[in-house]
């Protein structure tokens, strides 16, 4: 950008260093950023970017280096100089209560506490008036936690335009949206641009980042290492700088499918509350095969997911596993049945948190492979888990250390390395690489693969278009517990399953809540 | 038929709306802390502490209206210890609460010991009278039993309604039931999470305190050991039957005294010849219990209640 010479400076770094003990998470650290531009800052987990916006946050004081807002040094350690001087920050994880309306997480903190009176109306107002200037929909009386992740994520960035925001922070925005919503976000950062805002916007996706951005710039192992105007680089450049070698997706290629060991005939399972349940599914996953599920999260993939974890059992409809029906469905006739489960979120029910690595390596086979007429058997545990260490690569102290001090990627690689190691039939892989880095992802993928190469029948379900087309053999589109019929690999444009995940399509295939019979 | 003769009796709504009074109070106290997100068990405690220190304020001279003021600020001092220890410092708030309530009943009967050394039943004072409100007090059925009680009672439907509109209507309130929901939501908007929770607990206990007072000041004229009697877990009970609404709190409240003012009087019907009279204490619990399992179904608990805050951890 020719003009970014000219434009007004709106955010300054200098020099900035920040040390945990030994760990340097920042080190010297500069950067402009100026008005109505975008800087796309890239970096795997751990590279130090959450710890340099908690610095400009407030939430830490650097060692050295300095900020400027505006041209105004902004004081060290005071949480709201930043917001005061119009930053705001979309935190990948939301902070958004979710018993409150949209309306006050919105207000919330605007006015001094000792003000009167919320001024409801006003606000309101207000943020309809936001919301239709930037295309952002959200109903201000709605409840947040009825909403979808979408939507939270405009109320997140409608409280940073309440706050008259003129820097906006983005960390990793697009990682829970469907490619339409994704461009829709797009469409609203450009009208915001244009209206002045300055943007950081923090991504592994380098699609994105090509897209989006002005000018990028790479952090690695807490310093930065290169800046690069976006239209005089490219991703492979990029994806070798944020790494710091050459790095290269692995190439899957199509297999051919062997029996199908689980099948689905017009199985529905009951909604559970406002997530649908299935409606007539027909699903078979094939060994040797993996199979996609794509759709935006909330569609049934819960009900799926439960389902062949053996949380729940079908209430209509037939399942079949291994050519026979299961009897007492239960997770752990799942388990005995060789089916694997990577959940959805590893913190919540992958993992737990405060139990250490060997504990949480053991978590699904300690009872059967780990003990002895009911005692623990920890020498052996622990041996297990310092393999899975080496063997799938943990970056750790060791196996004494609680789980929850390890990064995502870490702790998604020994999940990994607890299912395969069981060598399962069938892997249920749900949203197996949100929140990780282009490493780990690719690790991730290329350990699917290989599963899929020894036989495994692997679903696959993400939110994530492009993961879902580079591995999957077949793609299933999942809309309000309705299953699309199953697409070849390379047959399908993300144009065209976008479409089928925002619903259309399911009429006209004649697939109702019925089923296709019905029709 | 004795049974619609006593709901439909002035006289017992009146009584009903006296033995909510304190529980009001304690419960609104509980309501803040709770919707801050800190479970608040030194409630029972506080409140004996409030009875006490109200009580021997009047006694010592000061007007009841400074009773009631040093009831309240001996609360927010229980309170502020309370806060210390749970929000800060991030302490087991079951551990907190329990050991604050014995703290506090025990200090309460050490300081009574050591400003009355010598009496064996403890001196009188003029307590609250009824005050009757003009027109209001004249309506029929309503005004006996609601606008004839003493200012105290009044000061508590008061205060519940300044709680609902502070908690719903001001930046305060709202932040104070964000803390309660998602304090990483308040500490992102650059607000102290420690500072509104702690707030909330102290000024709570304060409200716990008045509740204490009310038996001294209001209810009777003395002070007696057991006087609050568990009443501080009955407003913890009701906070969740009231599912953390300031308005739904007090109407639990009103109900569970009801049936406390319901068993009394049973007691003197026909029925109360058969039945043991232990049978009829138990009502009032029994039926609470009952209501809390259907009401409580549907509450939203405060997503962060019992969750201590510590800045930047994962």
């Amino acid at each position: 950008m020719s003009t970014t010479q000219k434009a007004q400076v709106v955010l300054r770094l200098q020099g900035v260093t920040k040390r945990f003990g030994p760990v340097t998470a920042n080190e010297n650290v500069s950067f402009d950023l100026h008005r109505g531009e975008v800087i796309a800052l890239l970096g795997e987990n751990g590279a130090g970017k959450t710890t340099l916006m908690n610095i400009l946050f407030g939430q830490y004081t650097a060692d050295a280096g300095s900020v400027e807002l505006f041209g105004v040094p902004l004081p060290p350690g005071a949480p709201r100089a930043a917001l005061d001087a119009g930053v705001g920050m979309v935190h990948q994880h939301f902070t958004l209560a979710d018993n409150l309306a949209v309306w006050e997480n919105i207000v919330l903190g605007v006015d001094h506490l000792t003000a009167p009176s919320l001024k409801p109306r006003e606000v309101k107002a207000r943020i309809r008036d936001l919301s239709q200037r930037f295309h952002l929909k959200v109903d201000p009386d709605a409840r947040v936690g009825q909403l979808t992740v979408g939507e939270r994520q405009r109320v997140e960035i409608l409280k940073a335009l309440y706050r008259d925001a003129r820097i906006l922070i983005l960390d990793e925005p697009t990682a829970v949206l469907t490619p339409q919503e994704a461009e829709a976000l797009f469409a609203t950062l450009r009208e915001a641009i244009a209206s002045g805002l300055a943007v950081i916007f923090i991504s592994h996706k380098l699609h994105e980042v090509m897209s989006i951005s002005h000018r990028v710039i790479v952090l690695r192992h807490g310093k930065l290492v290169a800046e690069r105007a976006t239209d005089t680089t490219n991703r492979e450049e990029l994806a070798a700088l944020m790494v710091g070698a050459e790095v290269s997706a692995p190439t899957i290629a199509a297999s051919p499918p062997g029996a199908p060991l689980l099948s689905l005939r017009a199985v529905s399972t009951p909604d559970q509350g406002a997530a649908p349940g299935l409606k007539a599914l027909d699903l078979d996953l094939c060994a040797g095969q993996i199979t996609g599920l794509a759709g935006v999260s909330g569609n049934g993939q819960a009900a799926l997911s439960d389902l062949l974890s053996g949380l729940i059992r079908p209430a209509n409809g037939e399942m079949q596993l291994h050519g026979t029906t299961p009897h007492r469905w239960s997770p752990r006739t799942a388990i005995a049945n060789g089916i694997a489960r990577i959940p959805e979120d590893r913190h919540k029910t992958g993992t737990i948190a405060d139990f250490d690595l060997t504990e949480n390596a053991i978590l699904e086979t300690y009872a059967t492979r780990f003990s002895r007429r009911g005692w623990m058997n920890w020498p052996k545990a622990r041996a297990f888990a310092e393999s899975l260490i080496k063997t799938y690569d943990v970056r750790c102290p060791g196996p004494d250390i609680r789980i929850r001090l390890l990064s995502g990627g870490n702790m998604q690689k020994l999940i990994l390395g607890r299912v395969l190691e069981e060598a399962p039939d069938i892997i249920l892989a749900n949203q197996p690489v949100r929140g990780l880095d282009i490493g780990a992802v690719n690790y991730v993928h290329s350990m699917l693969a290989q599963a899929r190469d020894r036989g495994a029948a692997v679903l696959l379900i993400s939110e994530d278009l492009d993961e879902i087309m580079r591995l999957s053999d077949v793609t299933h589109v999942i809309s309000e517990g309705r299953l699309s019929p199953a697409f070849a690999r390379g047959t399908m444009r993300p144009e065209e399953l976008g479409s089928w995940m925002a619903g259309h399509g399911f009429d006209s295939h004649g697939i109702t809540p019925g089923g296709p019979d019905a029709a | 038929m004795d049974l619609l003769d006593i709901l439909l009796s002035a006289s017992f709504w009146a009584a009903a709306i006296r033995i909510a009074s304190p529980l009001i109070f304690a419960t609104l106290g509980e309501l803040i802390c709770e919707r801050a997100g800190v479970l608040n068990l030194g409630i029972e405690g506080i409140m004996v502490a409030g009875a006490f220190a109200g009580w021997i304020a009047v006694w010592a001279g000061l007007p009841l209206w400074g009773g009631v003021a040093v009831a309240m600020l001996t609360g927010m001092m229980l309170g502020l210890v309370h806060s210390i220890l749970s929000v800060p410092f991030g302490l087991s708030q079951h551990v907190v609460g329990i050991g604050l309530t014995l703290l506090a009943t025990s200090l309460t009967f050490y300081t009574y010991r050591v400003v009355l050394p010598e009496v064996s039943s403890p001196p009188k004072i003029t307590a609250f009278q009824p005050y009757e409100i003009p027109l209001l007090a004249d309506l029929p059925l309503v005004g006996p039993a609601l606008f004839s009680q003493t200012p105290l009672t009044y000061a508590g439907f008061i205060l519940a309604a300044l709680t609902a509109l502070v908690l719903y209507r001001t930046p305060l309130g709202l932040a104070v039931r964000a803390a309660g929901e998602n304090p990483s939501a308040v500490a992102a908007q650059g607000l102290s999470v420690t500072a509104i929770r702690m707030g909330a607990v102290i000024v709570g206990s304060g409200f716990m305190a008045v509740g204490g007072a009310f038996l001294t000041l209001s209810a009777f004229d003395s002070f007696f050991f057991d006087m609050v009697n568990g009443r501080g877990w009955i407003c913890i009970a009701l906070v969740v039957f009231g599912a953390w609404r300031p308005g739904k709190a007090v109407l639990g409240a009103i109900l569970f005294a009801a049936f406390d003012a319901l068993q009394i009087r049973l007691q003197q019907t026909g029925i109360g010849a058969v039945v043991p009279y232990q049978v009829f204490l138990m009502l009032p619990y029994f039926l609470s219990i009952l209501a809390l399992v259907v009401m409580s179904r549907r509450a939203e608990v405060p997503a962060a209640l019992m969750v201590p805050f510590n800045k930047g951890e994962r």
